[in-house]
């Protein structure tokens, strides 16, 4: 039943395609010539860090990730656009940022990498961006499902003292003013995105403590299973939707 | 069944002493007649409450005749005339709990801290306005009186 349900919903989600839009068009105009330009764009910054990276070994005796993984622009291409996925050594779905740590500390020897430090923000941003123009293409495999619909049962849950579901705004009210800023779709299109109020790069699962605080619910952990399953169910939301790493937001 | 309300409201007061906590609701019909300090509110401060973006927070999704507020929501009906719209029992069982008219509603239940979710620590066991604030904003919407038609 469920999965009918499931497949029922992944339809009309592919039938609204054509409604879906990106945040990108919902920012004035300066904004996104900004994000159009990469010599303007300042989440470019993380993206050249993250290729510096990309060829460095963390220590003198470990492998870099180009030992690995070579030319990046051929071997992750695309690979953004199919995260998170399902990760056979743990059983569990894993999201990009959470590949990058896992590989560096099993992989590379290296010391522990923490969520949201500059250089995981870099390498993930650096490998996004290799999936830049790419549909968003979530993998079909039966590991990923029962995240999913926690994820999706995630996003339709009323939290925190304000009370309201992530559906309620973005599903809902998409396009509507909350106070004076029009709310997007939700598609996560872009991430990590430099973002205008951070004044930096940050991750989907920092955006989405920054509702969960302004909802005053308390926020999930960073790299929970419970993010990881919004995250996948987003990203199928957005299935086809093509990736802008790095996008800005306001 | 009001009776076990009130009650229930004691417990939650004698659990919280130090907070404002939300009182039992005690409804007629769609209403909550009685005030909840026993006297009317200040509209004064009823304003200033509404136009608080951390504490009233109601601009975020309704408009009103506020001309200094540049950024006004528009996901709600608008506050003008919402003097005329309700009885002031109406407008303050709709500020203390709108679910209880309106299950689907987006608006939050400002004197309620029973049924949320994940609740963050630092708002858990309070409510959004407590009984004196709900009382000014109050007495403030019941002076937005919809314009007679020319």
């Amino acid at each position: 039943m469920k999965r009918i349900l499931f497949a029922l919903l992944a339809y009309c989600s592919m039938a609204g395609a054509e409604e879906r839009r990106s945040g990108l068009l919902d920012m004035r105009p300066e904004a996104q010539a900004m994000q159009r330009d990469d010599s303007m764009n300042p989440g470019m910054l993380w993206v050249l860090e993250g290729e510096a990276l990309w060829g460095r070994k963390p220590s003198p005796s470990a492998q870099s990730c180009a030992d690995c993984h070579g030319d990046a622009a051929s071997s992750m291409r695309g690979v953004a656009a199919r995260y998170p996925a399902f990760d056979q050594a743990s059983g569990s779905a894993i999201d990009l940022a959470g590949r990058i740590i896992q590989c560096r500390e099993t992989r590379q020897a290296g010391t522990p990498l923490a969520r949201e430090s500059q250089e995981v923000l870099a390498l993930t941003s650096f490998v996004a961006h290799q999936s830049r123009g790419l549909p968003i293409a979530p993998p079909e495999d039966a590991g990923m499902r029962a995240t999913r619909e926690a994820g999706q049962r995630l996003y339709m849950t009323r939290m925190g003292q304000i009370d309201l579901s992530c559906a309620q705004c973005h599903d809902d009210h998409a396009g509507r003013r909350l106070a004076g800023s029009i709310i997007p779709q939700g598609h996560p299109t872009g991430y990590p995105i430099y973002r205008l109020e951070w004044q930096a790069l940050g991750s989907l699962q920092r955006r989405l403590r920054g509702c969960m605080n302004g909802v005053r619910a308390e926020p999930f952990a960073y790299g929970s299973a419970e993010f990881i399953a919004i995250e996948s169910y987003l990203m199928e939301r957005a299935r086809g939707m093509v990736l802008e790493t790095p996008a800005i937001r306001p | 069944m009001r009776g076990a309300r009130f009650l229930a409201g004691l417990m939650l007061a004698m659990a919280f002493p130090a907070m404002a906590a939300a009182q039992a609701l005690q409804v007629t019909g769609d209403a909550v007649a009685q005030s909840l300090t026993g006297s009317a509110g200040d509209p004064e401060r009823g304003r200033a409450i509404i136009t608080d973006r951390q504490k009233g927070l109601c601009l975020l999704c309704h408009s009103g005749p506020f001309p200094e507020e540049p950024l006004q929501g528009n996901l709600a009906p608008g506050l003008e005339g919402a003097g005329s719209r309700w009885t002031e029992g109406q407008l303050r069982l709709r500020l203390m709990d709108n679910k209880r008219v309106n299950p689907e509603s987006i608006m939050p239940a400002y004197h309620r801290i029973e049924g949320l979710n994940r609740v963050g620590s630092a708002w858990r066991d309070r409510p959004i306005l407590n009984a004196a604030e709900i009382e000014d904003v109050l007495a403030f919407l019941m002076g937005l009186k919809a314009e007679k038609a020319p």
